[in-house]
């Protein structure tokens, strides 16, 4: 399968990732969530539908913003253009699979949504569409995680939302993951796993994908509209993959652009010290986990390694399996930010461009910065400004002890 | 006939329930577990399912996630797994299956895995999170080597996933009581039943019925329909109740002895 054949084989694989590695009691519900989402997919009803809450609800399309302080700060040679995603409802582009989820959970007849969250960003986003239809709504986080995202956990309940913390493993992402899946074993009839990042098992790496590629889209219309050209180079975070696949996936047929994921370089290159999945030296290679073939982080007997991010949106051993496919077929780089560069692109994208990033984002911009040098005069490259930093104003104010970044 | 089959003809033939009994290696240490396979055997075991730890077990309620945790804190891996049934197997013939996640045994290496099964006497392997469309190969290593693959079913397993899953599954089939977690439960479900039924109607295979199984009465109800019962948290439960006392492995046996209706 070459690059030009970017959906998925029947049973989810993209070459060897992807596919569903799970107990057998969750076969029924991924074939059931699988026609419903096939069947959503060919209902302009539901496009339609889909479209008009990103539009009405979300405030979609977001901006394409060319950043002249930054590109200048940069050298001046490459424009840097960042798709403003953090302009969404809720504060990030969760909110765009979420929209898309929840209209299908509600397709299904499940009353009971329950989703995992590791920042936070997708769990407000799932407790903001649950409030809007209606639904109980649980989500699951890391104790560790609930500490250092203390406001989004307040938001959540605001929106009427239950938040449990789960105090086992690591406590953050991964073992929120664990436990949402442990809910949904429990209680399929009734319950709809509102997923937040393009992993799991099949189908929902397609569907957060398919969800998350408005993004790509605008963007691609924004440019061409603008420079009557695509841009050369394109830049995200990865955690999941679900900002980076939504930007990447409407560009992969156009050749000649660049495309970047940026991982998570914590504080070293060593197992347990980073979230750099395809660091094959720092323990990074192909596993199963939480449904999915794809890169894990791993010691020699298949235990699953301790990370370290400063960005707990990051902070995940594993990466959503087209990325592991792309990333074997040289389509698409993948490169790390360390938490020191993260934060210093927190603090400049403030202070140039007037825009607070999440500190996930700031993994992009800081490899955006690196790139525009290496580019040519005239040539552009765009971010996708994944998320807003509100939630994370009080984690840098206690790096810096309080000074700005 | 494998081993497997062997015993559940034997089960059959005799008019008998059998009784499937789980741990997690490692727990509470691996000179332990050895002592426990074998005492477990000679408590009535028909088989024995070794526990491989693993870091996230998103089948597995606290009971065996608390096990798996000390397992994995004193670095407990596959290698040492085989070996504890490797020491054992100078003093018992039981059946032996390795109940694990995909991944560990995925590192390890399919073949050098299948090649270690049959050196140290393990008749079979069930993956809880491998279903048969993901395992082609694996089921291919096992085959050639004469081991026998078990597969789950669930009570939301349709009967046309029943008919595959049956066809590619060898020495018995491990029905899942209810939807959830393993761990103990006071009431068995009515599923169970119902869901052995359903794959009586397509394989002649042994079938052996668990989670939530914890009580003599428990094992007595899934006898009058189903071959065997698989009691995993209930046994574990004990293990970690006693495990700083010297008489543990006598306690775990009588406890196990307990469970099985005279």
């Amino acid at each position: 399968m070459g690059v030009q054949n970017m959906n998925p084989d029947a049973g989810g694989h993209w070459g060897r990732y992807g596919g569903r590695y799970v107990p057998e009691t969750l076969m029924a519900p991924l074939e059931e969530l699988t026609e419903a989402f096939d069947s959503a997919r060919d209902d302009e009803s539901f496009q339609r539908e889909f479209e008009a809450l990103l539009r009405d609800f979300s405030g979609r399309p977001t901006p394409l913003h060319y950043a002249a302080r930054l590109t200048e700060h940069a050298g001046g040679n490459a424009a840097i253009y960042l798709k403003r995603e953090d302009l969404s409802h809720t504060g990030s582009h969760k909110i765009n699979n979420a929209l898309g989820q929840v209209l299908l959970a509600r397709r299904m007849g499940k009353r009971r949504v329950i989703a995992e969250t590791g920042a936070g960003q997708h769990g407000v986003a799932t407790a903001t569409v649950c409030a809007l239809f209606g639904l109980t709504c649980v989500v699951y986080m890391g104790s560790e995680d609930v500490q250092r995202q203390a406001l989004n956990v307040f938001r959540m309940r605001l929106l009427g939302a239950e938040v449990r913390e789960v105090d086992a493993g690591q406590r953050t992402l991964k073992d929120a993951i664990n436990e949402a899946l442990r809910d949904w074993v429990t209680n399929v009839a009734d319950t709809y796993y509102l997923l937040g990042s393009a992993l799991g098992p099949h189908p929902y790496p397609l569907m957060v994908r398919e969800f998350q590629s408005v993004i790509g889209r605008e963007a691609r219309a924004q440019f061409l509209e603008r420079e009557g050209r695509l841009p050369d180079a394109l830049v995200a975070c990865v955690g999941g993959g679900s900002n980076s696949i939504g930007l990447f996936h409407p560009f992969l047929k156009d050749e000649g652009i660049r495309m970047v994921g940026v991982e998570a370089g914590g504080t070293g290159a060593e197992l347990g010290l980073h979230a750099a999945r395809f660091n094959q030296a720092g323990g990074g290679k192909p596993g199963v986990l939480q449904g999915t073939l794809s890169y894990v982080l791993q010691d020699e007997r298949g235990q699953i390694a301790s990370t370290h991010s400063i960005s707990a949106g990051l902070d995940y051993p594993s990466i959503g399996p087209e990325h592991a496919f792309l990333h074997d077929e040289g389509r698409v780089e993948y490169v790390s930010a360390s938490d020191e560069e993260a934060l210093e692109a927190f603090g400049l994208l403030s202070k140039l461009e007037g825009i607070i990033p999440a500190l996930e984002s700031a993994h992009a911009v800081a490899h955006a910065l690196k790139l525009a040098r290496e580019m040519k005069s005239g040539e552009a490259v765009v971010v996708n400004l994944s998320g807003r930093g509100d939630k994370d104003v009080q984690t840098v104010a206690g790096l810096t002890n309080g000074e700005a970044a | 006939m494998s081993r497997i089959e062997a015993a559940f003809k034997k089960l059959r033939a005799d008019g008998r329930g059998g009784f499937v009994p789980y741990i997690t290696v490692g727990d509470p240490d691996l000179e332990t577990s050895r002592a426990l396979v074998v005492e477990l055997a000679r408590a009535g075991a028909t088989l024995i399912e070794l526990g491989v730890p693993f870091s996230d077990p998103v089948a597995d309620g606290p009971v065996i996630q608390r096990a798996a945790e000390r397992a994995l804190r004193h670095g407990v891996g596959l290698v040492d797994v085989l070996r504890v049934l490797e020491e054992a197997r100078s003093e018992t013939d039981v059946p032996v299956i390795l109940f694990s996640y995909f991944n560990p045994l995925l590192q390890f290496g399919l073949e050098r895995l299948a090649e270690e099964c049959v050196r140290v006497g393990v008749d079979g392997v069930l993956a809880t999170d491998l279903v048969p469309e993901e395992s082609a190969e694996f089921n291919g290593v096992l085959k050639s080597r004469g081991l026998d693959q078990i597969f789950l079913v669930a009570p939301t397993t349709s009967d046309a996933r029943l008919s595959m899953i049956a066809g590619r599954a060898s020495g018995f089939v491990y029905a899942v009581s209810r939807a959830g977690v393993t761990g103990a439960r006071d009431q068995m479900s009515t599923e169970a039943r119902r869901l052995v039924g359903r794959v009586r109607g397509i394989t002649d295979l042994p079938v052996a019925v668990g989670f939530g199984v914890s009580t003599p009465q428990h094992v007595a109800d899934i006898w009058a329909y189903a071959d065997a019962a698989v009691v995993g948290s209930a046994l574990v439960s004990e293990i970690e109740k006693h495990a700083a006392q010297t008489d543990l492995v006598t306690r775990v046996g009588d406890f196990a002895r307990a469970l099985l209706p005279h």
